[in-house]
């Protein structure tokens, strides 16, 4: 299997990037060649193996159900690039 | 001895006794950084002047009798992409560039109520990917051992500084060997706890399974300082192992009697130098004239470590790294110029009649997320971003991110095999020394390949360690990297004070060149 321009541009969409045409033909090469390598692990068994997503031996870690202070609104704020006194703005987000 | 040549341990001797005070140490420090730095490029921000008024506290209060902390009046350095309030936290990013975080990372916190004097944030691989620190998007950062190599990474700035005698002590963070191969390449030793040990809560989240802070340092017994104050249970972070600490600092002299070290039969297969297998080898003969026994074991999953790893850090690192969105915080695009390129397509669509062309552009908001991390992140984040958005993307994910997870659960079963049986793992760091400046930057496939040996430890969770073991011909320090079963990272800090008290490659230190006084010092952050 071979990874095509339009599969990366499809992906590229749905990681919100906008690739270049020049970064579109570098990143199809490289992206095949490393994932022609994971294929690797097509020829292991492991149909009795579960995933294991993350080592910590821990399940349902429970914060105690107390108020405690969090962030206040300016400081949550401070670094957006457009805001006003109480929001984060955005474009236009409904029809023109 | 100068207060350059002291260990961490040292100076805080001689501070405790009021030998040498803090400010006289933070200088020494920070004017070894203003003669180096210009060559080594270690630091992407000093705030001398907060550091000083810092020690100079601690001088304060020492006079007047208070109790202090653990690490009072000594420098310590922080990879840029822990969260300090006050000072950029950039990631070796355009996209942080400007972002001042409203906390400060646990890790940070904890450093500042033993007292330790925070000298600086070092440099990186943008977002901690990458294994050279190449990939910071400001400047790539020099091996002081010979300047036209890179100091491996991502934590090659933490690793420089503290070979560079920059700073006695650094932090970084390791999701697949960033502080064991810099380390190795640098000649310093360097620590990845075990997953859970250091709590991860203000560390910038490149792999949330995989990442983890520790220290590096000259020797083990200053690991062993840093560590002490950094690990422990934190309620901030749900992953963090509610386990006790102990006394790293209390039994790192203690030898370690009866030591079964196993070989990776593995790891000395092809692609390992044979400088770097003679100066292993060695050292593997010198821990037997200290008593341990070495017996040659398998980790039979280990030749699936890489593609197990290229499947899960960039699917955790495409998922984590979605919240730069130019709305919340970080880099944003011009949005004037954003909405003119609209109306530019939508306008030549409709000349075109491309009905379908139109329908598919995007909305204002999907162009400002699009252009806003588009240029704002370099291309290794844009090829790991595009790589698990892939294995994660509908048809795929059983073949790549599910498989990848199985494989791990295997590589995790061959270390609980093999640590039946012996106490530590022994073998290389790195597969070779620090390779050059722009060797490898064309080549995504070949830089993944050098994490062959280090990778396997963050997937399976253990502790790992990379101490200095020996010197190629061309002057270049060789990594010993051993691995300990999850939190034995005190076996790994003793083990490697057994060594050092019996080898001296850890007190190697290299040979600077000193910048012209017009030379330009590092880059400040805003």
């Amino acid at each position: 299997m071979s990874l095509s321009k339009a599969d990366v541009e499809k992906v590229a969409s749905l990681a919100r990037l906008k690739l270049t045409d020049e970064e579109l033909a570098t990143m199809t090469r490289q992206l095949d060649q490393v994932l022609q390598y994971v294929q690797q692990l097509e020829g292991l068994d492991t149909s009795s193996v579960e995933p294991m997503a993350h080592t910590a031996d821990l399940a349902n870690v429970f914060a105690d159900d107390v108020l405690r202070p969090s962030l206040p609104r300016d400081a949550a704020l401070a670094n957006a690039a457009k805001r006003d006194d109480e929001c984060y703005l955005v474009p236009a987000v409904l029809g023109d | 001895m100068s207060l350059l040549d002291a260990s961490a341990t040292q100076l805080l001797q001689q501070l405790a006794a009021a030998e040498i005070t803090a400010v006289e140490v933070t200088q020494a420090y920070l004017d070894q950084i203003t003669r180096h730095d210009a060559t080594v490029r270690s630091f992407l921000s000093v705030p001398a002047d907060e550091a000083l008024a810092q020690a100079a506290a601690v001088d304060a209060r020492r006079g007047r009798g208070e109790r202090l902390g653990p690490l009072a009046g000594l420098p310590v350095a922080v990879k840029d992409n822990l969260c300090t309030t006050g000072w950029a936290t950039s990631c070796g990013s355009r996209m942080l560039e400007n972002f001042r975080s409203p906390y400060d990372a646990t890790v940070i916190a904890r450093l500042k109520a033993a007292d330790a004097v925070l000298i600086g944030k070092t440099n990186l691989d943008e977002f901690a990917m990458g294994g050279s620190t190449e990939n910071s998007a400001f400047f790539p950062t020099t091996n002081p051992w010979d300047a036209s190599r890179t100091p491996g990474g991502s934590s090659g700035g933490s690793a420089a500084c503290v070979a560079a005698s920059m700073a006695p002590l650094s932090i970084g963070s390791d999701t697949g060997g960033s502080i064991r191969q810099p380390a190795g390449f640098c000649g310093v030793t360097g620590l990845k706890p075990t997953y859970g040990r250091v709590s991860r809560y203000g560390l910038v989240a490149f792999a949330s399974s995989l990442d983890q802070v520790g220290p590096l340092a000259r020797t083990a017994e200053d690991a062993a300082l840093l560590l002490q104050t950094i690990a422990g249970h934190d309620p901030l972070d749900s992953t963090s192992a509610p386990v006790d600490l102990p006394d790293y600092v209390g039994t790192v002299r203690e030898p370690l009697a009866g030591l079964r070290l196993g070989l990776v039969r593995e790891h000395f297969g092809p692609g390992l130098d044979d400088e770097v297998e003679q100066a292993v080898r060695q050292a593997i003969r010198e821990f037997e004239s200290l008593g341990a026994t070495v017996t040659e074991i398998s980790l039979p999953h280990s030749q699936y470590a890489i593609a197990t790893y290229y499947v899960i850090a960039p699917s955790e690192a495409s998922s984590n790294l979605a919240r730069y969105d130019g709305v919340h915080y970080g880099y944003r695009t011009d949005e004037t110029e954003m909405l003119a390129e609209l109306a530019a397509e939508k306008k030549q669509l409709q000349a075109a009649g491309d009905q379908a062309g139109l329908d598919d552009l995007d909305t204002p908001l999907m162009r400002l997320y699009r252009r806003s991390r588009s240029e704002a992140f370099g291309s290794e984040v844009k090829r790991r971003i595009m790589l698990g958005a892939y294995a994660l993307s509908a048809g795929y994910k059983d073949a790549y991110y599910v498989k990848a997870l199985k494989v791990r659960r295997l590589i995790r079963g061959d270390y609980d095999a093999a640590f039946q049986d012996v106490d530590l793992i022994v073998g290389p760091t790195a597969p070779t020394a620090a390779f050059g400046l722009g060797d490898m930057v064309d080549d995504p496939l070949a830089m993944y390949l050098q994490d062959l040996y280090t990778v396997s430890a963050n997937l399976a969770g253990i502790a790992g360690m990379s101490i200095p073991c020996g010197m190629t011909a061309g002057g270049l320090p060789i990594g010993l990297h051993l691995q300990a079963p999850p939190f034995a990272e005190d076996r790994l800090l003793r083990a490697g004070h057994m060594f050092q008290q019996a080898t001296d490659w850890h007190t190697r230190r290299p040979e600077l060149t000193t910048a012209s006084p017009s030379g330009t010092s590092q880059k400040q952050l805003p």
